[in-house]
């Protein structure tokens, strides 16, 4: 039937690909493209909720929202602790999730459940874990406080003392509650990748000696290398801009506000549309300008491997 | 040789106890759930370091499904996340055909704005939306949230399905359109069924993001109770000081529940899909 070389045949083939796929364009574009570019636009002017109707593709263009979300005191400390919550969680998933890995790689008896179990955070619903995170941290009835010489306000305390330094507690905790949660997402990637790596090179290290981490070092992670900033990308972009999880931990208190959840609060109780597409288009910028250095920082590193 | 017996032993120590370190700090949390939402709230201020409890009880079930309305949650969540998966399907399916088979105009194209949807923040979509929806009057109806879903799942799906799809043979396709067979039967009588599993996989991914997600539904439904999902429901109600934390712990596991069963029962489902495929060559 395609072997045919008649030209209609491959004109009936490209109508019917492009009815087919219609739906799913119609849908992308009403439901999300549409609405971004209305998102950049709304960011450019005095929007609220009461004089929207007024707005419109020809309104007063402005960088007064611009100018106001970037002087607020709140931004740019919200700002440092997206970023660090970003790179810390980011980071301590993917570490979590490669020991994870090697430790699961061969089999054991009750591998099953041990790989099922591990595998539940990841796969809970978001509001369950942080409900349970929040009651076993709680510091009157909390079961990790009962565990304690002292209890820790985990969620609601800014700063701490821990051997003698000064330490943020709420942030760290928010921060652990995603390596948490996450570390089964790079679990996956990278049991999957494992498990597909050919056994000669590693047998062919054994036999010229190579001790356990030196077979890590230059067979395994070399191997695993690609698998891990793709992991890293992924995770980065996704935490950067996530929403649910410090909302529903701390509610942005005691220190752990990231730029998103300041956007959900200038959106409903400050009720200032405007301010909150310029904040969300703020954090997107800094997201792609973020991407850009680290994936030329790696594009360079790629090379010197070779 | 010495050193290489040290890690060697070192090793053989080490990873039964990363093992077991891995296990309890996931399985604990969950068990620690489970054990909390049978036991009365007295128990937990008395004794809040006991894990296992002493007298069981599901009065803590009966009051969060009845008295906290987590009955008419579950069934927001099923209307949303049952309609989502169907309405993803049947775009998707179509969708993913025609990026597997058909050569049309902008196919190449399509593979960005899947990646740019897939990896796209959620927060800032949640700004026109919420105002539209606001506009539109449709905030607190469940079909808008549905909607958003759909869109969110749809390019993500289709995604998965095209991988599948292509695994086809074509031979079989083109024998079935030798028989009389119309693209579209083709597609519902020869592709669909031989590709069961990634359908599971499919509308599986569709289901936990429905039945999961919190922002949108917070965004839209906050101030209807009577259409809250169980994920905000809970989340709603976790403020309040009136509830006993035992009794939302029940939520908590009403709302967890559905999803666990949901991912094994289809893993396994996947697995066995796979190897029946692997034996017929």
């Amino acid at each position: 039937m395609s072997r045919t070389p008649a030209r209609t045949l491959r004109q009936q083939e490209g109508r019917a690909g492009l009815s087919l796929i219609s739906p799913t364009l119609v849908i992308t574009l009403v439901v999300v493209v549409l609405p971004l570019l209305w998102a950049i636009m709304l960011a450019f002017q005095d929007a609220r909720l009461i004089n929207i109707r007024r707005t419109g593709i020809f309104g007063h263009y402005t960088l007064e929202n611009f100018g106001y979300v970037v002087s607020e005191p709140g931004f740019w400390s919200s700002l440092v602790n997206t970023l660090v919550y970003t790179v810390a969680g980011t980071g301590l998933s993917i570490v979590i999730g490669l020991v994870a890995a090697l430790a699961l790689r061969d089999r054991f008896r009750g591998r099953t459940l041990v790989r099922a179990s591990i595998l539940i955070p990841y796969v809970a619903p978001v509001v369950a874990v942080a409900f349970l995170w929040e009651t076993m941290l709680n510091p009157q009835y909390g079961i990790v406080n009962t565990w304690l010489r002292e209890p820790i306000a985990f969620l609601t305390q800014a700063k701490g003392e821990f051997l003698g330094v000064q330490v943020p507690v709420a942030l760290l905790t928010v921060i652990a509650f995603e390596a948490w949660r996450y570390f089964p997402f790079a679990f996956l990637f990278i049991l999957a990748r494992l498990q597909a790596l050919p056994g000669e090179l590693d047998e062919a290290a054994v036999v010229d000696g190579a001790t356990p981490t030196q077979r890590f070092r230059y067979v395994i992670m070399p191997q695993l290398w690609r698998t891990v900033a793709l992991l890293a990308v992924l995770r980065f972009v996704f935490t950067f801009t996530k929403f649910d999880d410090v909302y529903l931990l701390t509610g942005g208190g005691a220190g752990t506000e990231v730029v998103s959840v300041r956007v959900y609060n200038f959106l409903t109780s400050r009720d200032d549309i405007g301010a909150a597409a310029a904040q969300a288009l703020v954090l997107a910028v800094f997201l792609v300008v973020f991407l850009a250095i680290y994936l030329r920082f790696f594009a360079g590193g790629e090379r010197e491997q070779r | 040789m010495s050193r290489d017996r040290f890690e060697r032993g070192l090793l053989r120590v080490l990873r039964p106890v990363v093992i077991l370190a891995l296990f309890l700090a996931t399985a604990f949390p969950f068990l620690y759930m489970v054990t909390l939402s049978v036991r009365d709230i007295q128990e937990l201020i008395l004794d809040p370091g006991s894990i296992w409890p002493e007298r069981f009880t599901l009065d803590t079930y009966v009051d969060v499904l009845t008295k906290q309305g987590f009955l008419t949650f579950m069934r927001n969540s099923a209307i949303v996340a049952v309609a989502s998966v169907a309405v993803t399907l049947l775009i998707s399916i179509p969708g993913a055909y025609a990026v597997a088979r058909l050569r049309f105009f902008g196919r190449r194209q399509v593979h960005f704005l899947f990646l740019a949807v897939y990896l796209f923040p959620a927060i800032v979509l949640a700004i026109p939306l919420f105002v539209l929806f606001t506009m539109l009057g449709l905030r607190g109806s469940l079909a808008s949230l549905i909607l958003v879903y759909i869109a969110q799942t749809v390019p993500v799906t289709v995604y998965m399905l095209r991988n599948y799809f292509e695994t086809v043979p074509r031979s079989v396709e083109e024998a079935a359109a030798i028989d009389g067979c119309t693209r579209l039967s083709t597609i519902w009588r020869v592709v669909l069924p031989l590709s069961k599993p990634a359908l599971m996989a499919t509308g599986l991914y569709a289901f936990m993001i429905a039945w999961n997600e919190f922002l949108f539904a917070l965004l839209f439904l906050v101030e209807k109770r009577e259409s809250w999902t169980v994920s905000l429901g809970l989340s709603q109600l976790a403020g309040s000081i009136e509830i006993p934390t035992t009794v939302l712990m029940a939520g908590s596991v009403v709302l967890t529940l559905p999803i666990v069963i949901v991912f094994f029962a289809s893993e396994r489902l996947l697995t066995e899909g796979l190897t029946a495929g692997a034996e017929k060559g």
